[in-house]
């Protein structure tokens, strides 16, 4: 596999074991601006570790993710930090929003943390809020919302800071059916409008079909591209 | 009787000529194959010889002559009962993917591989749909395709499982 120049993310050769357990066994992937990409595979295949080992959550014990040419691992804790909170966007399966914080304060908490002032971080989360038609959530906790507002909510917050790229584990897993679709569809359309790239780690034929493309996660490594599918890259 | 039912159904919102009658087909179901003319004619005729339809007028504008047909009471009434009636499920026993995958296991040919690039032809047909489907604008339309996306759906997760299975045991039994 070569390294296209276009690509955003890189990752190869990446190797990571729990105490006995191992995860993943040299999965690789690459990721252009502006893509969306699901990562399937069955329960168990590494897709959630390799998602955190992409954006930066966890080190691999062995192989290399760049972001832009940069690897992660050359960078230290506060650059990586720095690096998550302005380029990347992170939505994970039940929103993890902050119990304690309203839905503004939710989201414009990234843009505080980054250094903005209070009052230009409410204004950008307000958007972002009607943005996702959840505006009039604005000041409710997210113990008072449903799943489906909660995940809005989440989305607002990962896009808030207008990532280059936006990792989404099981992002509509603990959703209904069509409150999933929903999420999905205003995942999709916002990371699509904001010309983000989205890797999404699904279990969910139907969210990996809203994806431009699959990988297939198998026994921690990627499997090769099947006939009917885009080819894998040699 | 299905599309004899389906066409009741059209004429329903009032009358119509066959021209209508196909386009309004091809519209509520845009994962079927379009209805050929010959196919709706013959569907009327029949309808009309069992009473359910009428010729209500032929009216001739600049182009060909059209005849507009219309529901009879008795119409109306077999599509009542068409709607309330259960429908058997299946049969999906003979689809060719089963065909093919327990013959595969019995001649011991690698399926596992079959069923990895059938995957790939299924997602992207999934991909399609989807893409269709938030395309849409009529509620109807979506629900039709959501109806393909559900069996998609469900061959794909057959072969993630037959998958496992033959990966685990190498056999079905």
């Amino acid at each position: 596999m070569t390294d296209t120049p276009q690509s955003i993310l890189t990752a190869h050769g990446v190797h990571k074991s729990f105490g006995r357990t191992v995860a993943l066994r040299g999965a690789a992937l690459e990721v252009q601006p502006g893509e969306c990409v699901a990562i399937t595979g069955p329960s168990g295949s590494g897709k959630s570790t390799l998602l955190h080992c992409l954006a930066g959550v966890l080190m691999p014990d062995s192989g290399v993710v760049t972001f832009r040419g940069t690897r992660l691992d050359a960078l230290g804790v506060d650059e990586r930090t720095r690096l998550r909170r302005s380029s990347f966007g992170l939505v994970l399966q039940f929103g993890q929003l902050v119990p304690e914080l309203s839905a503004l304060e939710n989201v414009a908490l990234p843009l505080m943390l980054e250094g903005r002032r209070r009052p230009d971080a409410a204004a950008a989360a307000t958007q972002w809020l009607e943005r996702l038609e959840v505006a009039q959530l604005a000041h409710t906790r997210p113990t008072a919302m449903s799943g489906g507002e909660a995940q809005r909510v989440a989305i607002a917050r990962a896009l808030v800071t207008s990532p280059d790229i936006v990792f989404a584990d099981e992002p509509t897993g603990a959703l209904d059916t069509v409150t999933g679709e929903l999420a999905l569809d205003v995942l999709v359309k916002a990371t699509r409008e904001t010309e983000a790239a989205l890797v999404l780690v699904t279990h969910d034929n139907r969210v990996a079909a809203a994806a431009e493309r699959e990988v297939v996660l198998r026994d921690g490594a990627i499997e090769a591209a099947g006939d009917g599918g885009p080819g894998e890259p040699t | 009787m299905s599309l004899g039912s389906v066409l009741l159904g059209v004429l329903a919102d009032g009358p119509a000529h066959g021209y209508d009658l196909k386009r309004a087909h091809d519209a509520r179901f845009p994962a079927a194959r379009p209805l050929a003319y010959g196919q709706v004619y013959a569907t009327l005729g029949r309808l009309q010889r069992d009473g359910l339809v009428e010729e209500l007028e032929t009216r001739q504008d600049a182009g060909p002559e059209r005849t507009v047909y219309a529901l009879t009471d008795a119409g109306r009434e077999a599509l009542r009962h068409w709607l309330g009636e259960t429908e058997q499920p299946g049969p999906y026993a003979a689809d060719e993917l089963v065909r093919k995958t327990i013959t595969a296991l019995h001649t011991g040919a690698d399926s596992g591989d079959f069923l990895r690039r059938q995957r790939a032809v299924h997602l992207d047909a999934m991909r399609a749909l989807t893409r269709e489907r938030s395309d849409a604008a009529e509620p109807g339309t979506r629900i039709a395709l959501d109806h393909t996306l559900a069996h998609l759906d469900a061959d794909l997760r057959w072969m993630e499982e037959t998958r496992e299975r033959i990966a685990r045991d190498g056999t079905t039994r």
